[in-house]
């Protein structure tokens, strides 16, 4: 690709972008959110016409008008959100739009049977061509998408942040997949915010910063710092603040905590004012079900948990109203009511005082939040303006706001900088040492934050301790400077 | 540059105007629809008795949409409005029919009966529908059943009621969180209401009927009148007191969803259940609370029908929940919840009516009133899909 521009109206997404990718590379392409990653994959796959600018495959000009084209093309794109069917079967969404058939009639054997080989080649010969996509696990979805591109033939795979669902234990699989499908001579754009995997699986990377390309190279020449400072613009010494910070007394103290759902099986913590305490583990070791359980969105079966020295009978208006806030690791479905406008997301776990006689004002809401909206700070219109109508990074500030107006002395973040971009994610950890370290000029107290995280340098970086959940069990807690990563991740795989 | 400038200018200009005009689109389509007959009539349609006319024919619908606006903006919906206000005609023409209980007695009951739906309705949309099935057997069986076999109400209504305890702690051991679709669970309501509707016609009287016609008058008879005598004659000579009622309902509707938590908590139930959950919203409580208010206001207009017909008729109002739905969405609801306003029910409700009293006027056939009411409810939907759409 030469040259490519686009605007959609006003905005422009792409100016000038040059990528190039050899046959049987994996090609990394990396950016924050909004540097035009997506609008330039989805012109390469036809889903949008370039303004400018030429695009070659094979040294032919590639003119793709619809995704069809550029499928027949041998251009396929995995999309970071799944698009299959999930009522369907994996062989009737494999060929879904492209059916073989005689006349009326789908001819069914030889679908199965394209449907077996094609699900061979990417190593799931068990998996039934007539299951339910549904039923599947997240993994094995994606696994099915990439089946659904095999069948197409293609040339070049487009993976959009292919492993932000997936476990890490899926993830070295799709990594075996990607080897196999590279020794093949397939060439893959591999789109990723994390740096750890592009440093793993690519061979040489392009960066894009306001839809221009800001660098490009050879992954294992350059150093991680390099390729940060590329994406953001500066230098990032001080992605991660950490003031001094002096603990005060217990304010959470959770012990021998169960879920009813099974996760987790036995957590024990106790949260000190002014203290961020870290939670890693693998997906799926049951961190947000502990979470959720201290919170009471999810059942417990026993253990006890106090707060302030008093025990909570978990239940979620209980929390915010005894200083627990909870954010949630998924803003889409759980965590905001986009359609609602911000003073509505920001003031709904506490909508007490917002008015005369138990009532609630507008303008009492859009003023509640207008100081966090100052101090966050959130990039919006008016208070009320739609939450839909920001940007990942400001969206999730939004949710964290509705902690701080609650004025909760215990925040438990969870993936507080999931899926947001790297300006947004030193804002959110530059907010998270504040909270911590409180303001004794202005009299706010030091917070407690639990801080659950899936992204071990980030972790690294905030917390003062660390405790590490494998299977479900919460480890002992481990203060910052005696660990590191490695140590880390050999509890949560249960190595050590 | 200062060219390009200045078209993005206007740009932005006439993309705000645009949003502007979409949100008000309903009000906009009043006004024209209004303009419309008029320019078709004249003073036969711009006058004052017609257009009190109009305001009286939208009393049943409007308040009935009133109830289904909170109700689909907390993401559900009801199809046994129809039913509610046919059942509530009856029991209030039962009542006043056979009995000598005084007419606000009779209306209270006919609302609390109305509550009742409701309640059910709600409690079975957020998992309680073993509890529902509990209460409602209890009650057949100490009040209609045992009775029936000869047994005296005094034993058998407390043997009603320990089957219910009974039947309420098996539910809660079996089939607890047993949470249904509102569309089904309202669908299924719209028949048994309509059969309780009909029941009420049947049960206790010398002759079966699906109509009942009180023996005597009462203030209820007057709610539809015009009234130019009495104290409040300078208001009342207009505005029937139907009229007052659907216009104080709706304001007490609009400020409760404007100004209450309650009402936040409706919009945030629509937009987010989960979300709505997290900031520690009593969903279950508060969805039951949607439906049981709700439904009492289809009663309302239940007891607006008992006015105007004079009678209870088990077999009236039949396919009133579409109406009320198309009121609903016409003033700018989404169906998908999270969004719609009082303001926008009471618009869609005139709407509604203008084209059925403009369509009388011109001696047009039912058929066209129908396929223009058919029309702006796609056009509105239409539009909300418009006022949907990312910026591009």
């Amino acid at each position: 690709m030469r040259g490519v521009a686009k605007a959609f109206g006003p905005t422009i997404a792409l100016a000038g972008v040059d990528l190039e990718v050899a046959p049987g590379e994996v090609h990394a392409l990396i950016g924050e959110n909004g540097a035009g990653k997506s609008t330039l994959m989805k012109a390469l796959a036809g889903a949008h016409q370039p303004d400018t600018g030429e695009m070659f495959l094979d040294g032919k000009p590639y003119t793709p008008d619809t995704p069809a084209a550029g499928r027949d093309a041998g251009v396929a794109m995995i999309y970071q959100e799944l698009s299959l069917a999930p009522e369907l079967t994996v062989a009737e969404n494999i060929f879904l739009g492209i059916e073989p058939h005689i006349g009326p009639f789908l001819k069914l054997g030889e679908m199965r049977r394209r449907t077996k080989e094609a699900l061979a080649q990417i190593g799931l010969d068990d998996l039934d061509p007539g299951a339910i996509v549904g039923t599947l696990s997240n993994a094995k979805q994606q696994l099915v998408e990439i089946a659904r591109a095999l069948i197409f033939d293609c040339r070049l795979l487009v993976l959009d942040e292919p492993t932000s669902s997936l476990t890490a234990k899926d993830i070295e699989k799709l990594f075996k997949l990607i080897r196999t499908l590279k020794s093949r001579g397939i060439s893959i754009v591999y789109i990723s915010h994390f740096l750890e995997e592009i440093n793993e699986i690519t061979d040489r990377f392009t960066v894009l910063r306001d839809g221009q390309t800001v660098g490009k190279g050879v992954t294992a020449d350059t150093p991680t710092d390099q390729i940060i400072a590329m994406m953001v613009g500066r230098d990032v010494k001080d992605l991660y603040p950490r003031s001094e910070r002096t603990p005060g007394e217990v304010v959470l103290e959770v012990s021998g905590l169960a879920g009813k759902l099974g996760l987790p099986a036995n957590a024990t913590l106790s949260l000190r004012r002014g203290e961020v305490l870290g939670v890693a583990g693998l997906m799926g070791a049951g961190r947000t079900e502990m979470a959720r359980c201290i919170f009471g969105l999810d059942p417990v079966r026993e253990g006890t948990i106090k707060v302030g020295g008093d025990p909570l009978m978990p239940r979620p208006d209980r929390g915010w109203k005894r200083g627990v806030g909870f954010l949630s690791e998924d803003r889409k479905t759980e965590g905001l009511a986009t359609e609602l406008s911000i003073a509505d997301n920001t003031t709904l776990a506490r909508l007490a005082g917002l008015g005369p006689a138990g009532l609630v004002t507008p303008g009492n809401q859009a003023r509640a939040c207008q100081p966090w909206i100052k101090k966050i700070p959130i990039k919006c219109f008016s208070a009320h303006a739609p939450v839909s109508s920001l940007s990942g990074g400001n969206q999730q500030k939004v949710a964290i706001a509705r902690l701080l107006h609650a004025d909760c002395d215990v925040l438990i973040l969870d993936e507080p900088t999931r899926g947001i971009d790297v300006g947004s994610k030193a804002q959110v950890y530059k907010l998270i040492d504040d909270l911590a370290q409180g303001d004794p000029e202005r009299g706010i107290a030091p917070k407690a934050v639990l801080m659950i995280s899936s992204y071990l340098p980030e972790l690294l970086g905030t917390c003062d301790r660390i405790q590490v959940m494998c299977r479900g069990v919460l480890g002992e807690s481990h203060d910052i400077d005696k660990t590191d990563e490695h140590k880390i991740m050999m509890e949560a795989t249960g190595a050590a | 540059m200062p060219d390009a400038v200045a078209t993005q200018n206007q740009k932005d200009v006439l993309k705000t105007l645009i949003a502007i005009l979409i949100k008000i689109a309903p009000f906009i389509g009043l006004i024209f629809v209004w303009l419309l007959f008029w320019s078709q009539l004249g003073s036969r349609f711009a006058n004052v008795p017609t257009q009190t006319e109009i305001l009286l024919q939208s009393t049943i619908i409007g308040i009935a949409a009133l109830g289904a606006t909170i109700i689909i903006i907390a993401g559900g919906i009801d199809l046994s409005v129809g039913s509610t206000i046919a059942m509530v005609s009856m029991v209030l023409a039962k009542i006043l029919h056979s009995t000598s209980m005084s007419p606000t007695l009779a209306v209270v009951l006919g609302l609390l009966a109305a509550a009742a739906c409701g309640l059910a309705i709600g409690a079975m949309v957020v998992g309680h529908v073993g509890r529902v099935v509990a209460v409602v057997v209890g009650l057949l069986a100490g009040m209609i059943w045992l009775p029936q076999q000869g047994l005296g109400l005094a034993l058998s209504i407390p043997i009603g009621v320990v089957i219910a305890v009974g039947l309420w702690f098996l539910a809660g051991l079996t089939i607890r969180d047993l949470k249904l679709a509102p569309f089904i669970v309202t669908l299924g309501m719209m028949g048994i209401i309509r059969g309780l509707a009909k029941m009420v016609g049947v049960y206790g009287n010398e002759q079966a009927s699906t109509q009942i016609t009180p023996s005597r008058t009462t203030w209820i008879d007057k709610l539809n009148a015009f009234q130019n005598e009495g104290p409040f004659s300078f208001i009342l000579s207009y505005f029937p007191i139907s009229v007052l009622l659907f216009a104080g309902l709706a304001i007490a509707m609009a400020l409760m969803l404007r100004f209450t938590k309650f009402g936040r908590h409706i919009y945030a139930i629509g937009s987010n259940e989960e979300t709505a959950r997290l900031c520690g919203v009593n969903i279950a409580r508060t969805k039951i609370l949607i439906y049981t208010l709700g439904i009492a206001l289809a009663g309302v207009a239940g007891v607006l029908l008992f006015a105007k017909i004079g009678q209870g008729n088990a077999t009236e109002a039949v396919g009133y929940e579409l109406a009320v739905i198309a009121a609903v969405v016409i003033g700018g609801a989404s169906l998908s919840g999270g969004e719609g306003s009082i303001l926008g029910t009471v618009i869609g409700a005139l709407i509604m009516q203008i084209v059925i009293v403009g369509c009388i006027k011109m001696d047009m056939d039912n058929y066209v009133q129908e396929i223009i009411t058919g029309a702006i409810i796609v056009a509105a939907v239409a539009l909300d899909q418009l006022r949907h759409r990312r910026p591009t």
